[in-house]
Formats: structure tokens, sequence, C-alpha cells
């Protein structure tokens, strides 16, 4: 397991490199610069547009240039934003990449999760009205033109229903007081505070699956109400509750929506390889030989049912990370998607490559997690 | 019964179009029982009429001046953008032109734009699948290695950059999606439908019978491809639109009309939100959700017809 991770990682480190060494000759091979939009200032003589472009480098053959960004770039240094001109890149997408990997990952899993019952339930009612139902849903979530699904949501839920706000990251009238943190520290502690009572609960259910039949429900709930009262402790003390609610509120939208696309993809797979599996001859046997219902769905039948849509999940979250980028511009999240076309708009190459990379990188490490999880779904797989 | 001496008189051409027409009478039937099938492909052929009936309505019952999809005005309404009128039938945009006419003239683009980028997708996924799977070895090794990293990009932020660093058209899109979609996953598929169709006798019989290889990859491997090729032609050309109309929205492209830049007007002059002008947001809008669905719908159907495992019987 070990060896095969660590070649894993060598695999991705190269094609890491591969895919920057496309990336950016690709986009260099592109006319035009950012020493291009100063021409359109009449006040501005060429040869100082001829000295910006020394100075940041643009004049050096792009094969040139190439080598010394990827250099760079694996000692630490991702250069500087040529639009925001003294800042570096990383400072850009470090105070933004928390956001967009909560956006992201609370999609994902949520969409994953509930695609997944959702699927399960779906082929085992299989000519119900809701599974007829259901399924012209799941296609026509699948093939929505987002950007639109993303505005009826805007409309429904914040202009008409005016239950949460309609985009951005923070209500600015809310933060006007001096002697309050920064919005990234209180993003960050709202993390962690999820994070350590997801812990908590997970580590609630793993004692209460071991312990006898009869302290399970107690333990579970128990697991749930303490961790969730621990979180509105922390919250209520810091007294930056209504800091923390402000953000919150304003990331509901833009994860519900993310995750409705992502969930159709998954939900429809689900329901067609679960209907493959229940056709099984030892689905048959088991029903035979009287397992009840509900264990022949969920051990028998779903659980193989899960290897081609965990496979699935590949191509998902390729897909996720463009809707995310869609998501994040719809509702002004300023994530990384975001910062991509601002940026990008500007002819700011260093950021766009930066923001690129970090997708890429991204991808990579879901991959990675999706064939590892393979092992633990299959034990007929074994990574050498 | 057509007995030998009667078939050797029949030339070479009459046979093949005739068993090309059984093949696809008995693959019609295949799909003709998915209604979900059909219903995509009367959506498909709806707006194929929907597309060709534009030229003709401009040249006989829409005035050019009022109706042009770019250029058109009308004088005679007060304040646009007008909602739906008997002259207007879905009312006219913030600039004044005909919301229908630009409707069907974009639709047309998008048949283009998606055919095009899945031909491209097509000629080069069947290519390279047919190349790796019958050299195999180091051919194989490269040009996998290769559609794994194409797999990895992201395709939409990749377009993102070109869109703002480059003018991005048609033309030019069509080939960039259809480049990174044939090296991607639809290599991978049409490579393992190749190693399958390597080993059948009729290759076999080719290489005896003195074929080279390159005779046997274009003449015997590829055209037992097409189908497979042909079901992942219609993922893609949902991929495309989508992608157009998302590049289009994001005013990312040089394309002068299509229904994601008819989305992306209606932003630049404020509409977007508001639900009393919906006539600028929702035709375009459900025009694109639709059409991606019914290619997803065709393309479902023609999975249960091309893949065995899939078939209700």
């Amino acid at each position: 397991m070990w060896g095969y991770l660590a070649r894993r990682l060598l695999q991705m480190l190269m094609t890491l490199l591969l895919f920057q060494v496309l990336t950016y000759l690709l986009i260099d091979a592109q006319p035009g610069d950012i020493a291009d939009l100063l021409t359109l200032n009449p006040d501005i003589p060429p040869s100082e547009v001829q000295r910006m472009r020394m100075d940041l480098g643009l004049d050096k053959p792009p094969v040139q240039r190439m080598v010394a960004y990827i250099a760079n770039f694996w000692q630490g240094d991702m250069g500087v934003s040529f639009l925001e001109y003294p800042t570096p890149v990383s400072d850009i997408i470090l105070e933004r990449l928390p956001r967009t990997i909560v956006l992201f990952v609370t999609a994902n899993v949520i969409a994953f999760w509930a695609g997944f019952v959702a699927g399960k339930i779906l082929a085992w009612r299989r000519g119900g009205i809701v599974e007829y139902g259901s399924t012209i849903g799941g296609v026509a979530m699948y093939t929505i033109f987002l950007p639109w699904f993303a505005l009826m949501m805007i409309w429904l839920f914040a202009v008409t229903l005016d239950w949460f706000p309609p985009g951005k990251f923070i209500s600015p009238l809310k933060w006007l007081s001096p002697d309050i943190p920064s919005t990234n520290d209180i993003f960050m502690r709202i993390i962690w505070t999820s994070l350590i009572a997801l812990g908590f609960m997970f580590v609630g259910f793993w004692v209460s699956n071991r312990a006898p039949r009869k302290w399970r429900l107690p333990l579970r709930v128990a697991s749930i109400v303490l961790s969730i009262a621990g979180v509105i402790a922390y919250w209520a003390l810091s007294g930056y509750g209504h800091l923390a609610w402000d953000i919150l509120s304003h990331l509901f939208l833009p994860v519900f929506t993310l995750t409705l696309y992502a969930f159709a993809g998954t939900m429809l797979l689900m329901r067609t390889t679960m209907l493959e599996t229940l056709r099984e001859d030892y689905i048959l046997t088991a029903r035979a030989k009287g397992v009840p219902d509900k264990q022949v769905r969920d051990k028998h039948a779903a659980r193989n049912a899960l290897l081609p849509v965990w496979t699935g999940l590949v191509f998902a979250i390729t897909a996720s990370i463009a809707g995310g980028i869609i998501t994040e511009t719809i509702f002004s999240w300023p994530g990384i998607g975001r910062a991509l076309l601002t940026h990008s708009l500007a002819e700011d190459i260093p950021v766009a490559m930066g923001i690129l990379t970090i997708l890429g990188i991204m991808t990579l490490v879901a991959h990675m997690i999706v064939d590892v999880g393979y092992a633990f779904l299959d034990p007929r797989i074994r990574y050498t | 019964m057509t007995t030998e001496a009667e078939v050797r008189h029949v030339p070479m051409w009459r046979m093949r179009l005739g068993l090309a027409a059984k093949g696809l009478r008995s693959n019609w039937a295949m799909f003709a029982e998915n209604p979900i099938g059909l219903l995509g492909l009367g959506v498909i052929i709806f707006f194929g009429l929907f597309a060709l009936a534009h030229p003709i309505l401009m040249n006989t019952v829409w005035e050019p001046r009022l109706y042009d999809p770019v250029s058109g005005f009308d004088l005679e309404i007060a304040s646009h953008p007008s909602p739906p009128s008997a002259t207007h039938l879905l009312g006219t945009d913030p600039l004044g032109r005909d919301v229908l006419s630009q409707l069907m003239y974009s639709t047309r683009f998008e048949f283009v734009l998606g055919i095009g980028a899945a031909a491209v997708t097509m000629l080069i996924a069947t290519t390279i699948g047919a190349l790796a799977a019958y050299f195999g070895g180091i051919t194989d090794t490269l040009i996998m290695r290769l559609v794994d990293l194409v797999i990895m990009i992201p395709l939409l932020p990749i377009l993102i950059v070109l869109g703002a660093l480059m003018d991005v058209g048609m033309v030019q899109l069509a080939i960039i999606i259809g480049l990174l979609t044939g090296f991607g996953g639809t290599a991978i598929v049409v490579k393992s439908q190749a190693l399958t169709v390597k080993v059948r006798p009729y290759i076999e019989a080719a290489r005896i019978a003195g074929g080279g290889s390159f005779h046997i990859i274009f003449r015997h491997m590829m055209p037992n491809l097409l189908p497979i090729a042909l079901l992942y032609m219609m993922f893609t050309v949902n991929a495309a639109i989508a992608i157009e109309a998302i590049l289009s929205f994001f005013g990312l492209t040089t394309i002068e009309m299509s229904w994601g830049l008819m989305i992306n007007t209606t932003q630049f002059f404020g509409y977007l939100l508001r639900f009393d002008t919906w006539w600028l947001l929702f035709p375009a809008s459900i025009a694109i959700s639709f059409l991606c669905a019914a290619f997803y719908f065709v393309g479902r159907a023609l999975d249960e017809v091309v893949n065995p495992r899939l078939r209700g019987r």
C-alpha cells in the first residue's frame, strides 16, 4: 500500500510537471500581453511600454520563461500578480483557496452520499411514480444550463423568499467594528470547529457500532447533540457568532446549487448500476433464503453497485470543478474560480497559471483518493 | 431465397449498401423501442427545423430591417425591451432586436459547433484508439499516458483563460473542444472496443490476404469502431453546446450571436434578475437545457443499441 502510494505520488508529480509545461506553452502562445493594455493609454510612451515588458521578463523567448516559471514554482515561488502588481500570487491563492475547497468538498461529499442513497432507493422501487419523476428530474438537473439554474436559485431563495443573501462572501455592514478579526480568520475558525465536530460525531458512531445493541441509539443521538452543542457553545462564548452566521448564510446557496448539480449525475449512475446488480443471481439467492429486504438492498446490492459509481466519481469531480467556477462567478463567491475569470480577462498570466496549477493539483488529489478508495470498497483489489 | 449465382451478379457497392440498410433497420428497431430516445430525437429534429425556418422566414414574412438577429431594430416601439406582442412573438431585447429571430438564428450555430466538435472528437478518438490497440507496446503506452494527462486537464478553466487571451470563434471553439475530448475519455472507450475488434477473425483474414497495417486499421478496424464513437459523439455535442453557452455568457467568445450571448446581453443591460422581463432570459436558457437534454437522451438510447449489456432482454 505505502509503496503504491509513493509510486503514485511520483507519477502525480510528473503529470503535474507535464501539465504545467503544456498549459504554460498554450497560454503563452496566445497573442498579446499585459503591456498591450497600456498602449490604450495615450499618455504612456512606447519606450515605457517596452521597459515594462523587459521588467516583467515578457521579452524573453517562451521556452526560457516557461523553464524559469516552473523552476520557481517548485521552489515555492509562484511569482507576482500583474494586475495587483506587488501582491505575490501565493497570497491571492492562499486567501481564496479555503473558500473554494469548502465549496467543492462539501458539495461533492453531500452529493455523492445523497446520490448513492437516492439512487439505491429509486432502483429498489422501480416503476413507481416517484422513480419516474425523480429520473426525469435527475436528467433535467444533469443537463441543465448551470448559470441559469444558479440564477433561478438566487431568484427563488434570495429574491422571492429572502431567506439567504443573493451572493458575495459577507455583508460588509456587519464587519465595520474595528476590533474584530479578519474574514479569513473567522472562516478558518468555522472550518476547524466543523471539522472537530464532525470528527467527534464520527468517533461517536464508530463506538456505537461496536457497543451493545440497546446502547447504539442513545450513543448516536448523544454524539450528534453534543458536537452540535459544542460548536454553538464555542461561537456563543467567542462573541463572533453573528459574524460566523453571516459567512454561513452566504455559503449556503452556492453549496446547495453545486450539490444539486453534482447530485444528479451520481443518482442516475447509481440507479442504472443498481438496476443491473438487482438482476444478478446472488440477489435472487439472498431473497430466496429469506434475507430481509433491507439487508438485500443495502448489503448485497448497493455494496456491489457502488464500485462503478465510485469510478464515475472521477468524471463527476472534473465536472464539478467546472461547475464550481460557474457557481462562484454567479454568486460572486470570492474563490479561486472567480479569481481565474477576473485575472484571465486582465491577461494576468502568473495568477491564471497559478490557479490552473492549483485546480490541476485538486483534480490529481481527488483522483488519487478515488483510486485508493477502491482498495477499501473492493477487497479483490490490492495495491502492492 | 437468393442463390449464390444471383448474389455474384449484384455489384459490390449495392451489396454493401444493402447490408448497411439492413443493419440500420435492425438498429433503428432497437432504438425505436426506447420512448425517451425518440423524444430526444424529436426535440433535435424540432430544433433542426427551427434553424431551417429562419432563412425562409427572413426571405418571406420577416422584414430584414426589423427582424435581423444582429442589427434589426423596431422603430415603432417606444421603449426596448418590449414584451411579447403580435409583431414580436417573444418580445425584443434591450437593443430592440427580435428575440425569436435571435433564438432561431443561433440554433444553426449550435448545431454546427456541436457537430463540428463531435466530428473532430470522433476522428481523433477512433484514430488513436485504433492505433493504440493495433500496435500495442510503446505506442499504446505513449498514447494512453497522453490521454491520462488530457483527462486531468480541467477543460472549462483552460478555455476561460484561452478565451480571455485570444479571439475564440465558433471554429476555434469546435476544434479545441474536439481535440480535448477526443484525446480524453472517449479515446479510452474506443481503445477498449478496438482491442476486441483487433482479435476478430476478419482482421486475421485481412492480414493473411496481405493487407498492410494502415490498410487494416483504416479499412477494417475503424468502420467497426464507428458505432461506439457515434455514441460518444452525442455526449461531445452536449458538452460543446454547454461550454459555448457558458463562455459566451461570460463574454469570452467573439461569436456574433448565440444563445449564451443572448443571456450575456441580458446581463450586460442589467435585466438578469428581473422576472418581469422573463422573455430575455428564459427562451435561450430553456433552449440550451432542452437541446442538451435531447442529445443526452439520444446518447442514452444509442448506448442501449451499441452496448448489449444494457439491453432489456
